[in-house]
């Protein structure tokens, strides 16, 4: 498999390290409820389709939020972490 | 048997080879097969179970039968199909699976048992008692069943791993791949053709054709001239692609030395992993047996076969040939061997009312082969057709059954084959590995001339998907008869017929898995082994398929397939690993002391991918104890040296680098003053401690953090992360300097005068009080110093660029010694710091909290930081959790041990009773006396109380005074002296 570095382009996936679902973007505000931690900390949907997930490019160090289909494996793009939208 | 002046051959040399120690001869050009079969070798092999005689049987990499041992020594490779593998001269080849000759096979006692050894028989036999199967049957079974071995020495030969990418991939040279690869070359794409055989051309090698009006070797000469001039094409021969693969990825593995009697420096293997924007599949087709009455003795061979040792070897595999079939590929044999000169003693064709236009042999049309004989090869043939039954004497029987498309690769991807009635055989599903296009034979287009149509039209068609203009396409002509035959999958009959030659599976067996209600495809195949030998059933599948779906009633479609899985031929485990063996298994990260110390005995352990030194024996043999404790002693009297350069060093600069360091860590650092090392404590999301260690403030904007040497990398990432994807509004830069840096720590009460030699301005308690850091000249070179200290002494780290970190080691060390001190290693580091009660991961091991440790007044209350908010939930500040204790034996055995369980006095050392667990434990010289760290519910609360220890694994039972952690200097007076 290769997936999109917004930087460096299409590498192969060795050069990746997968963190899981984009959702890891919106932390809660600190004083949210338990529900809420919960959510962000430990439950996610195991979708068959379309994923918006986290990997990390070793070489270069850039976060990516990769839009993955888990069915196909195909890749739909990638966006810098920084600048994806939230 | 050699024919004059037919074949691909080079007559002009002679290559001798052995064969289980007998001398032969063949020429360049032959494979193993061919020049066994030029010599009149038929038998070459014992069968799996039943230990039949077998010969070769086909002419590709699906060889079922003909299975040898290549080499001697180490490099021995068992399974090498006879028919993949080039002759080279002294090549030594050997039989497998018999003993003790091939032609005196004791275990072919096996067959005469062949009616208990049916499908199963192993379930069904050896049951029990169970203790019997590991010691007592498994061993028989696997003795009298098998293939070749391994030397069992280590292999030393070299294999290689490699990448490529390319616009398109052509997977096979025949007809339809040699055209697609050339108009898409012509037209410009970067094309990798890839062909398994060691020369291009495919079928065209093995038949008597024409193209244009050229022979069809002669056309694959001019094509494979003018692809070798593109220099964005790249021909790989003896490259058979094994698997296909996520977005265009294919597994490729190319025999480079394999047909070399020397080769050199090359490896024998490369395993490639090649990127394609695009694909095509013309990787041909299969042709299929049929099932008769012992159709398996030396000399049954595939018809397609028999024609490629015809047309490309120059041999005929017999004297008087036989051909039995259900189509013109059976008739198109029978008129090549006669036209050769071959005698032909008969043409059964299982099809009524044929006839042969320009044939000088017999034919019998709806006619069947019934039976065959012949002890270790094939002497005669028994048959049934539309004028009566006969026998006919013939030493050959060259079978064809029609083909099966190769639609191995297009099933790589969960694609299923679909059925087709008109051709009765499976071809690929449309669409079935994205990119991919199936031409030729391998989508069930039999004739050359539609083969080489098809080629170019791919061809073309992904030149254009990749944005290249295509010229007018010229498409030779070629052969365009079009391919007639009636299904024929077996001849009823009561003795055995093969299906699966290579596992021994017979019609018998798939009828009696049905019968047995195995009627799953998948079920019958694990039950009966059919299809689960090296050839992954490319022989034998389809006609398995068509007994089961007889036997159940049902149609070939409706019964299904197995799965197709990669490798699509066996691959070895060397080339898959290439590279990865031994020490190449992990890279191996040094330090810059690393000679020095290797120079100086120091046995090296690693950490993560780090090598340190265990410890520094003073004398040659000294006990490790011995040496750790000396150690500890130097440094708590004298001074030590470490390098503690393995730390991660992160490089943390920018105006919010405060603010920042706010959010990681769970204390303050934005308060830090400039020329202060503060220790700081990192937690994870969920509240668990992430890691710990110092980060020094060498300016406004610029930071430096130490992480410990495991978490190096985890900590790195997590900045990155806590930075691009929760605080991208902070301005600051995160770098990790872990090996720019060579950073040694002098600890012990003399460290400052030691350093007072090293530096090139003195310092003193004053302008470096204890977690002062800054920047010093050693020696003219600009480095660092931070006053941190790791075994509760009086002690510096020093930093240099990593360059100078050798020669900085060897002076340390030399004034070390100068003052009674010297290097310490791992050992004595662990002392020195448990006597301390400083953590390391054995403690933080990923399910501890901050409250666990004793620190979670740490967590500041005036920010937020990573893993507040989790830190708080109530189960993960309960008092009764395990926290951090220290311990020291008191009972009669005075050892304990890292790993044991603590309980109370007076229970059962049983789970239910756990109190908690020891993580590190370590011999104390200053004390003397064991002590430990570890975790105990309630553990602060228990100061003074007595615990029983029990090691279950080692055998060791103490009992232990819980103490506070820090057992040596509490009050931290000799850290600041």
């Amino acid at each position: 498999m290769r997936l999109d570095c917004p930087h460096c382009g299409k590498r192969d996936r060795r050069e990746f390290t997968y963190r899981g679902d984009a959702l890891a973007l919106l932390r809660p505000d600190p004083g949210a409820e338990a529900a809420a931690w919960d959510d962000y900390l430990h439950n996610r949907d195991n979708p068959a389709g379309l994923t918006r997930e986290l990997w990390y490019h070793d070489p270069c160090g850039t976060w990516a939020v990769v839009e993955r289909d888990t069915l196909t494996h195909h890749v739909a793009g990638s966006q810098a972490a920084a600048e994806a939208d939230r | 048997m050699r024919l004059e002046g037919r074949g691909l051959i080079d007559r002009t040399r002679e290559v001798a080879f052995t064969f289980d120690g007998r001398r032969y001869s063949g020429h360049p050009g032959d494979t193993l097969a061919s020049a066994l079969l030029a010599n009149d070798v038929r038998l070459v092999a014992r069968s799996f179970k039943y230990h039949r005689p077998r010969g070769v049987f086909g002419a590709g990499s699906e060889e079922p039968n003909a299975l040898v041992t290549v080499g001697r020594g180490a490099a021995q490779t068992p399974n090498t199909r006879a028919t993949v593998q080039e002759l080279f001269e002294g090549l030594e080849v050997v039989s497998q699976n018999r003993w003790p000759t091939l032609e005196r096979d004791v275990m072919s006692v096996n067959d005469l048992a062949g009616p208990f050894l049916s499908a199963g028989f192993y379930y069904k036999t050896f049951m029990w008692p169970q203790a019997f199967w590991e010691k007592l049957y498994e061993p028989i079974i696997r003795r009298a069943a098998g293939l070749g071995a391994l030397s069992g020495e280590p292999d030393t030969a070299h294999y290689d791993k490699a990448f490529a990418h390319c616009d398109l991939l052509v997977v096979g040279s025949g007809p339809a791949g040699l055209m697609a690869a050339l108009v898409a070359a012509r037209a410009g794409a970067d094309v990798i053709l890839a062909e398994e055989d060691s020369r291009l051309g495919g079928r065209l090698l093995a038949e008597d054709e024409r193209i244009g009006a050229k022979s069809g070797v002669g056309w694959v000469e001019d094509v494979r001239g003018e692809l070798g001039n593109f220099p964005n094409v790249r021909i790989m021969t003896r490259t058979t692609v094994t698997g296909a693969y996520d977005q265009g990825t294919y597994g490729a593995l190319e025999r480079v030395a394999l047909h070399l009697a020397d080769p050199g420096d090359a490896p024998l293997e490369t395993f490639w992993r090649i990127v394609a924007k695009r694909c095509v599949l013309a990787a041909g087709a299969l042709e299929r047996p049929i099932a008769f009455a012992d159709n398996d003795r030396p000399g049954i061979m595939s018809a397609a076969a028999v024609r490629a040792y015809l047309h490309r070897w120059g041999v005929a595999p017999g004297k008087l040939v036989t051909v039995f079939g259900n189509n013109d590929d059976a008739h198109r044999t029978a008129r090549d061997l006669a036209a050769a000169g071959v005698k032909i003693a008969g043409l059964i064709d299982s099809r009524r009312d044929v006839s042969v236009a320009d044939g000088d042999f017999p034919v019998f049309s709806g006619g069947e082969v019934t039976g065959t004989a012949g002890r270790r090869g094939l002497r005669e043939i028994k048959i049934r057709h539309s004028g009566g039954e006969r026998s006919i004497w013939t030493d050959c029987l060259a079978v064809s059954g029609g083909w099966n498309p190769t639609v191995h690769l297009t099933c790589h991807m969960n694609g299923r084959p679909v059925w087709d009635d008109g051709l009765a055989a499976f071809i690929p599903a449309e669409g079935a590995v994205p990119g991919m296009t199936p031409v030729g034979a391998a989508r069930g287009v039999f004739s050359t001339a539609g083969c080489l149509e098809d080629g170019a039209r791919a061809g073309q068609a992904a030149a254009e998907a990749l944005g290249l203009a295509v010229s007018a396409v010229d498409i030779p002509g070629g052969d365009d008869t079009p391919f007639a035959f009636e299904p024929k999958w077996r001849v009823p009959g009561r003795r055995r017929a093969w299906l699966d030659f290579q596992n021994d599976v017979t019609v018998k067996d798939v009828e009696l898995a049905a019968k047995e209600n195995f009627r799953s495809v998948e079920h019958m195949k694990r039950y009966t082994t059919q299809g689960m030998a090296p050839d992954q059933g490319k022989n034998s599948n389809i006609g398995a398929l068509a007994v089961l779906a007889d036997a159940t009633g049902r149609a070939i479609p409706e019964t299904g397939t197995t799965t197709y899985r990669p490798p699509f031929v066996p691959v070895s485990l060397s080339a898959m690993g290439a590279g990865a063996r031994g020490k190449g298994f992990a890279p191996e990260r040094f330090t810059t002391s690393h000679s020095a110390t290797v120079a100086r005995g120091a046995p090296m352990i690693e950490a993560g991918l780090w090598y340190r030194p265990s410890y520094f024996p003073a004398i040659e043999g000294e006990f490790w104890r011995e040496a750790c404790d000396r150690e500890v002693a130097m440094v708590r009297n004298h001074v030590g040296i470490c390098d503690v350069s393995t730390l991660g060093k992160v490089d943390i600069q920018g105006p919010d680098a405060g603010a920042f360091l706010d959010f990681v860590y769970t204390n303050m650092f934005s308060t830090l003053k400039v020329g202060r090392v503060r220790y700081g404590l990192m937690l994870r999301e969920d509240g668990h401690v992430m890691d710990d260690g110092t980060t020094a403030r060498l300016g406004d904007a610029h930071f430096v953090m130490t992480t410990t040497t495991a978490a190096a990398g985890q900590v790195m990432q997590h900045l990155e992360f806590v930075h691009q994807c929760l605080r991208p509004d902070l301005r600051v830069r995160i770098m990790s300097v872990t090996e720019q840096w060579a950073q040694f720590a002098v600890a012990g009460p003399k460290a400052r005068d030691l350093l007072n030699d090293v530096l090139d301005t003195p310092i003193d308690g004053e302008s470096w009080p204890f977690m002062a850091c800054g920047a010093v000249t050693v020696a003219g070179v600009p480095g660092r110093l931070f006053r941190i200290s790791f075994s509760g002494e009086h002690a510096y780290e020093v930093a240099v660029p990593a360059r100078y970190g050798d020669t900085l080691f060897r002076h340390l060390l030399s004034l070390a010694e100068s003052m009674g001190g010297g290097p310490y290693g791992m050992e004595a580091l662990n002392v020195l710091r448990i006597e301390k009660g400083f953590i390391t991961h054995s403690e933080i091991h990923g399910r501890v909290t901050a409250f666990d440790i004793g620190m979670e007044r740490m967590i500041s209350a005036k920010k937020d930081c990573i893993g507040k908010s989790a830190a708080a939930r109530p189960g993960l500040v309960d008092p009764d959790r395990e926290r951090l204790v220290g311990l020291k034996p008191v009972g009669s055995v005075r050892q304990i041990t890292a790993g044991a369980h603590l309980f109370n006095k007076d229970d059962p050392a049983t789970r239910a009773h756990d109190q908690g667990y020891i993580t590190s434990v370590g011999w104390s010289p200053t004390l003397e006396s064991y002590l430990g760290l570890g975790f105990l519910r309630r553990g602060p609360e228990r100061v003074g109380e007595v615990v029983r220890m029990v090691d279950h694994l080692r055998d060791v039972e103490t009992l232990c005074e819980v103490c506070d952690p820090v057992f040596f200097d509490p009050e931290g007076g000799r850290v600041r002296g």
